[in-house]
Formats: structure tokens, sequence, C-alpha cells
């Protein structure tokens, strides 16, 4: 196709860099280039929120993104958020309270909630629905994942 | 088997084993694997809803850099057209042939009529572009009370457009009708819904010297393997299917599909693996959609309130063609037709009528969401007919919990149950009268209810076979269960779950027969490679069917475990039971031996009893002698604005019965995730056709699945009434919320909307149907 560009920028803590199609979406990039297929893609029109990533510190959405416009960026995905042994209190959280059942929205989710609890550290449950308006989720009636959420706030 | 119990595993809200790998995003679904060699495949998809292909023109597709081939009908040479599972004696089902890949007519829009195959996944879809067809329109049949009526047809060759005929029916119905004083008549619709299951389908196929593996987002990877070998043409025991990590299913993966045909199809040829995920917009068109029936719907009572007769024509929605269960769905709502009361006629007459729609099939509930819609709506619209409070006529008419097992009307035998019970642990929940009366200044509030069983656990096969209702499959479930030697449990079970946590719940029912930590029980399914043969996760059977062949497993090893340690401690088998982990004699428990000490010696068989084989692992084939009935007593609030039409649900309350909890946890996120499944059908969600076939609500910017910020929490609670069907006792739990709650919803806003003279109103109840029945109830 029409030739190509290289892109370099952190994820989750390390410095990646590649020859992609400038048209290569961010999510693409994250999940066929560097393979880090916990990012998700679930709809393809930023409804759904399953390929949510942090970009710099935001929840941004990487199916709606080219990998060039991330270019020098700081990207977080579900991968760099914790570790067998070692999870984050979200992580923790939605294990404890059966806030997933398939988990394919989920690492889309927890990096959704991650942001809201930078900006909002003790947010009420209407605040915690109003901030996972983009993701969606087929399986859990959200009540788990509100319940998840607010757990790992009040133990934050 | 009282003698195997131990430490209560079976009951305990444990986490889930499933989750880790679920959290860390290390799990492992169709996009995520590919294998070496792979190529990629994309569907051109037809943009008419019905004409006749007179040209494919791929020599530009075929030219385009990186596509190794270009597919169209006329090139894929199968055995057979997609499978149809339903022949029920005595009944003529018209099927018109289906293909993977369309041949001279297309039927709907997104009918598939080339396959592209290339290098790159982006590279394929341009391709696709580049493929040129001719079509020639034909008329286009929407509507599906004219498609009924007559006029144009989809399938112009069967020279109607109604499919089928089928009639379930018990006691005297028009003896049931003269004896009624009052008669309540509604035309109530159910509209087309989309599974959405928030990870897209996807396959891929690889065939390579002379065998088929194929990885598919599918719920029912056992009837893959079949189909996928009678299909091609390829010896059963050379095609091995495997259901990954699968996100998601509700019914929309319970489905044998062209792509799944034509990508193995495909890899056979070009001797190459290949790989398809469909797009959203892809799914919204091509991915088997639910529901979609009109139902004229008659119910007779007493001026007291005894139902007397209930009868329902429903007219379903069939799409253009039928595929693996398409024609069968209404069918299982009529068998709890009648709900929770004794009514001593009732009958239901269906028709299948094809539209040149994307075909409809199995989605959460399958048939019985329908129609508990009905039966809950006439109750209430009999209640308002007699006068009558709506609990009081529900009481009146409850089966009487003495009475099970119960036979109703239509012969069907309830399990077990005590729908009272369920109400009035329902009312102590909440007080839902008195939140309707806070309503604040220019709102209006209304409570709505529905008390609901269902029929699931699929199936006894004697009843659901061939020479009975005539799906073409047994019912059945298989389990094996292995211990290692070092005492570590693996099971294997022919169920498929893809999200229901039956890793855990499974494991727990090991657990406590062999006195083991589930956490060293490790599940495996979805792998026709791997286990012992099964039918899937669908019908909320996994537990009642799949868990209970785990358990009979299970209690053959606990059977031989016994043996073993009675032998080496020279004590007869019937003395041995489970006492705090170890194997002992009763009375003895000093004595015993782990179940990992009992796999050392049954695996170096040094002193085992004379003959016994070596090893520590046994199968269980399982077929139950009867359908379970799980039951339960909704309530919701819900709140419209009459400005704008707006419904907000504002408290919803459950009460569910699956039998006894093996993990109450999993059993409540069932039960949300139901809910609310229901709730968007009543408020947000319909897949919606324009005059000329084109899909509306193509993608989810367009069709409205329910977020976080549009539902409540919820209020729960569960009532345990064991089912004589099982040992475990158990029901499913996986449909129960989505069938029980769309008539709650709807019955509180018509609750809301009487003051305004609205007394009756159909799904979807969006803003603007809400506001149109306000005005035309005030002209």
């Amino acid at each position: 196709m029409a030739g190509s560009l290289r892109v370099t920028m952190t994820v989750n803590g390390a410095e990646r860099s590649a020859e992609v199609e400038p048209r290569l979406l961010l999510v693409h990039f994250l999940r066929e280039t560097l393979g880090l297929t916990g990012t998700h893609v679930g709809c393809d029109t930023s409804n759904c929120g399953a390929c949510t990533v942090h970009l710099n510190g935001e929840a941004i959405k990487s199916c709606t993104l080219l990998a060039a416009q991330a270019d020098g960026a700081e990207i977080t995905t579900i991968e760099g958020m914790g570790q067998e042994g070692a999870l984050h209190p979200l992580q923790e959280a939605f294990w404890e309270h059966h806030g997933l059942q398939c988990g394919y929205c989920t690492p889309g989710m927890i990096m959704a909630s991650a942001d809201l609890l930078q900006r909002n550290p003790k947010p009420n449950e209407e605040e915690v629905r109003e901030a996972l308006a983009g993701n969606l989720c087929r399986c859990t009636g959200y009540h788990n994942i509100v319940k998840a959420v607010l757990a790992a706030s009040e133990a934050a | 088997m009282s003698a195997t119990a131990d430490k209560s595993w079976v009951g305990q809200p444990l986490k889930r084993k499933e989750d880790p790998r679920l959290i860390m995003g290390r799990a492992r679904y169709i996009d995520d694997i590919n294998v070496t060699g792979q190529l990629w495949a994309a569907f051109v998809r037809s943009p008419e809803a019905h004409a006749k292909i007179t040209s494919i023109d791929t020599s530009e597709a075929k030219a385009f850099p990186g596509v190794q081939a270009v597919f169209t009908g006329q090139d894929l040479d199968l055995e057979a057209p997609l499978p149809m599972a339903w022949v029920p004696p005595g009944v003529e089902v018209k099927n018109p042939p289906h293909w993977p890949l369309a041949k001279d007519e297309v039927h709907h829009v997104g009918d598939p009529v080339a396959l592209v195959i290339g290098t790159d996944r982006y590279s394929v879809v341009d391709a696709a572009q580049t493929v040129f067809v001719d079509y020639e329109p034909l008329p286009v049949v929407v509507d599906l009370e004219q498609a009924y009526e007559g006029g144009d047809l989809v399938h112009a060759d069967l020279g109607t457009n109604q499919c089928h005929e089928w009639t379930l029916g018990g006691g005297d119905l028009e003896a049931g009708f003269n004896a009624a004083e009052v008669v309540v008549e509604r035309r109530i619709v159910n509209h087309r819904t989309a599974g959405a299951a928030i990870e897209p389908r996807g396959v891929l196929a690889d065939y390579r010297a002379g065998s088929l593996t194929l990885t598919s987002s599918t719920q029912v990877p056992h009837f893959l393997r079949l189909f996928l070998a009678l299909q091609l043409g390829i010896s059963e025991d050379r095609v091995r299917a495997i259901a990954p990590e699968v996100g998601g299913g509700f019914g929309s993966k319970l489905q044998i599909y062209g792509e799944e045909i034509a990508l193995a199809w495909a890899s056979r040829k070009l001797e190459r693996p290949i790989k398809w995920v469909e797009s959203r917009s892809e799914g919204m068109l091509a991915t088997h959609h639910g529901r979609d029936q009109i139902a004229y719907v008659k119910i007779g009572a007493t001026r007291d309130g005894k139902i007397t007769a209930f009868h329902t024509k429903i007219l379903q929605d069939l799409g253009a063609y039928l595929m693996l269960l398409t024609p069968t769905i209404p069918s299982l709502g009529a068998f709890v037709m009648s709900g929770v009361y004794d009514i001593p006629a009732v009958q239901t007459d269906i028709v299948g009528v094809f539209t040149n729609k994307m075909p409809t099939d199995a989605i959460r509930g399958a048939g019985r969401p329908e129609a508990t819609h009905m039966i809950e709506m006439m109750i209430d619209q009999l209640a308002d007919e007699l006068g009558m409070d709506r609990l009081e006529l529900r009481r009146k008419n409850f089966i009487d919990p003495a009475s099970f097992p119960h036979e109703t009307a239509l012969g069907i035998v309830y399990d077990s149950g005590d729908y009272p019970k369920a109400l009035d642990t329902l009312l102590a929940l909440d007080d839902f009268e008195a939140i309707k009366a806070q309503a604040p200044p220019g709102k209006l509030r209304g409570v709505g209810y529905s008390t609901y069983t269902e029929i699931c656990g699929l199936a006894p096969s004697r009843v659901t076979g061939p020479s009975g209702f005539g799906l073409q499959t047994g019912l059945w479930e298989s389990a094996m269960v292995r211990v290692h030697i070092t005492g570590a449990v693996t099971v294997y079970t022919g169920t498929s779950p893809h999200g229901q946590g039956l890793e855990t719940t499974m494991a727990q029912i090991v657990a406590q027969r062999l006195g083991c930590d589930p956490q060293n029980v490790e599940v495996i399914h979805g792998d026709t490679g791997t286990g012992p043969q099964g039918l899937g996760t669908y019908g909320s059977r996994s537990t009642a069917v799949g868990g209970e062949s785990v358990a009979r497993a299970t209690a053959k090893v606990v059977d031989k475990a016994r043996q073993i340690v009675a032998h080496q401690l020279e004590a007869a088998p019937e003395d041995i039971e489970l006492i705090d982990g170890k194997f002992a004699v009763k009375g003895s428990p000093d004595k015993g031996m782990t179940i990992g000490e009992i796999a050392g010696a049954a695996y170096i068989p040094e002193n085992l009893p004379e003959g016994m084989e070596p090893g520590l692992e046994e199968l269980a084939f399982y077929d139950p002698e009867n359908f379970v009935f799980p039951f339960g007593a909704h309530a919701c609030v819900v709140e419209v604005d009459p400005d704008t039409g707006n419904v907000d649900v504002i408290k919803y309350a459950a009460v569910d019965d699956c039998g006894p909890a093996i993990n109450p946890k999993i059993i409540d996120g069932q039960v949300h995730g139901g809910i609310v499944h229901a709730i968007g059908q009543a408020l947000f969600e319909r897949i919606h056709y324009n005059e000329d076939g084109q899909l509306v609500t193509g993608n989810f910017a367009d069709y409205a699945l329910p977020s976080a910020a549009d539902v409540p929490s919820f209020d729960l609670d569960r009532t345990e009434t064991p089912s004589p069907v099982n040992s475990l006792g158990v029901k499913g739990i996986g449909e129960a919320g989505t069938i029980a709650a769309s008539p709650c919803i709807t019955n509180a806003v018509i609750d809301a909307l009487r003051p305004l003279g609205v007394s009756f109103i159909n799904m979807p109840l969006g803003p603007q149907r809400v506001w149109e029945a306000i005005q035309e109830a005030k002209a």
C-alpha cells in the first residue's frame, strides 16, 4: 500500500518502534505488531471500549486512533497494569467481586476504570456508571463491575 | 453418596478460577491466535435484500496485490447445504437451500457472494471492494404480517412465504373459552434483536496433510466437527474443532455458520491456514438475530379471576433461510406457554414465515422470553379488565406447590417449584409501591411484576430427539475425571463455556467429592481433540446436564478410590467415607488416605485389589430424564418523563430459584446479565430493517446496547427448591433473567402510563414510542 512510516512509542515502559502502514490502527499495532493481545476490538465505531488503553496517562479508544498519531506517546495496556502475584488493585477487585464473565470487555473496563480513579479517586456509584458509559459489557449487567470499581476506590 | 460428602465447597461464593488470565489480558480468543503461513479472508456481501446474481467479475480482485484466490458460490463443491437440525415428525418444514456463498440469488442484505483470500488483513478487505457483482433486483419482503398474508415471495420456487405450521395444545380450548366470563385479546410484538456478544465471531481453518483443525468462536465445537465432516466429506476422526476463549455468545454462536464451512473448504483447496474475523457491522448483518414474533394472544377467565383458557397464534419471522434451529425457537416457548399458572386449556399455533432478512435463531432464552412476555403481559391486562390486583390474580392461579412434579395441560411435567414463596421473598426485598409513590413532580412512576418459570437443561433425548420433538441429535453430556498421581485433577467436559464460570462451578462439584482443593481441579473444555464428547453450552444446560455428568464421573472415581482404600486398610468399601480430606474407615479418621495417596496407589499398582485396572480416571455419559424448570419473581419500578417519553429503571429486584446454589456469586452474575439483556430489548435495542430490506441499526452506534449509565444495581435473593431430575438438584440460570425481565419492564411502563389513558404498549419502549402512545391516548 501507500508506503510506510516509522513509529516509536513507549509501551508499558519499554520503547517500541516499527515500520507501519500509515493507516495502521493503534489497536492493530499493539495487538499484531507488538503481540499485546490483551487489548481487544469489539465494534470498530468507538462505542464498546474493548480497545481502551492509556495514552499519556489518559484513557483512549485505540481502534479509532492511527498508530502514527501515537508516535512519541506513552502507552499503557492491560499487560502493563499488573502481573501474576502483583495484580493492580482494579484487577484484584474485578476478580474478587466477579466483575467479569467472558472477559472480553474486561481489559477495556479496567483501563477506563483506572482512568476514572486517577481523575476522581472516590467516585460515587453514579459517577462510576457515567464514567463507564463508553464501555459495553453484555455479560455482567454492570452490577459487579460498578461494585468492583467502588471497592478498588475504597481500598486505595 | 453421603459417604463422600466433605468440606462444603459446593455453595461457596468462590472467586473464579478462569479470571487470572482474563484480568491480566493473557487469554487467547480467536483473534489472538495466528499460525505460520496464515492467510486472511474477507467476504463480499450482498447490498441487495433480494436479487438475482447475473454475473460476478473477480478478475480485478484476483490481480490485487497479495490476493491468493477469490471464490464464488459456483466454486464451493460441498456435500450439502448448511444444516438445519429440526425434522418434527408429521410436520412439513420447507427448507430452501442455504449455501455459505449464494449461488444464483441473494435473499438478504449481507448474504455472502464471494470469498477473497490474501496475505494481509487490511488488503483483503480492499480487494473485496473490487469484486463486481451484477444484481437484478427482485421484490423485497420485509413486513412479517404482509409476508404471511401473501404477495411477493422470498423464495419463488416454494410458492409461499409460509415455512411451517406447528401446534402444541392441551385441554379443551373451546370449553375453556366457553367457561370464560371475560376474554382479553392483544397483538403482542416481540421485536428482532441481536445477540451482540462483545467479541465478534472469527474462524481459523487449518487443513494440512488430510486433517482439518478449525478454531472458531463457537458455543458448539462438537456439533461443528460433525457438520464440517459431513459438509466437506472428511471422515470425522480427521476433523478437530476448537472453541478457544470465547467472548460471549448468548446463542449467537450456537450455530454452524457458512463462514466456518467456507474457510474450511478454502483451506483444504489452498492447503493454507486461513483466518477471518468479522467486523461489527458485518456481524450485525450476518450473525443470526433473535426474537421477531407477532403473536395474537387470547386469555379467558371467570369474573373472580380463575383463568380458563389461553391461546396464542405466533407468526415467527424466520428471515430468509433456516439455520441450525431457526424454526424451532418459538416451539421452545410453547412448552411453557402457561407459565406458572394452572390453566386447564392452553394452545399455541405457530406459523414460520420467510422474509428478506438475516435468519433468526436462538438468542438468550430462545422462545421462552417471548412466551413469558405474552403470559405475563396478559395477566396484567386481564387484571386490569377484571379490576383485580395483579398479584392477587397471579396467586389465585399459581400452580399449587404441593402438586409437584406437576403435569400441565400441555403434558409437560414441571419438576419442582414454589411460586408463592418466590413472590413472598420478592415482596420482602423492597416496598415497590412506596417507591412508586415517591415520584418527583412531573414524572410518572410505575411498578411491574413478572412471575415466571422456564424450561431448560436441554434435555432428555427421548423427548427432544428425532422421533419426539424432532431434533436430529441427542442432548446428553459426557465428562471425564482424571486424578493425576500427585492428586491434581483434570476434568474434561463436553460443554463449552464462554463466560458462565463453569471451570469454577465444575471444580467445586469435583472437589466436594474428592476432598481436594478446587484450585487443584483443572477443567478442560471446547476442544474435540482433548476430551470426551458433548453438545455444547446453551439452553441453560451446562450445570444441569454437564455438571451432573461431571458429578457422575466423579462418583465412579470415588467408588474406585473406596475400593483401593478398603483393600489397603483391610476394611469393607462401604465403610469408607470422606472425612476431613481423607478417605477413611468410619469411626477411625486417622488412618485414611487422601485422594493423592489413593492416586499414588492406583498409578504404582503394587497393592491393588485383585483384578483392578491401574489408574484413576473415569468417564460418564448422562442423558437426563426430564428438563428442569427454574422459576422466580421479578419486580421493578420505572420512571417515565411524559414530556420526552424517556423511561428510567430506578429499581429492579429479582428472586430466582435454580435449586441448591453451587456458586452463589456466579449465579447472581448470571441473573444480573440476564436482566440487563432483557432491559436492553425492552427499552433500547432493535434490529430494524427499512422497507427496502436495508439494515438501519447495523453497528453499535445505531444498535443501542445498554451501558452502565442506563441501568441500576439490583436487589437479588434466591429460594432453593431442589430439582428431583439430577443428583445435584440444580436447574439452569443463564437465561432466567432474560426470560423474566422484559414483561416486568413493559408492565411497569404500562402501570406508569395508565393515569394518562395508555393501557397497552409494545416494546421497544424508546422515547419516541412512549411519547407517541401518550399523545394518542390524549387525542
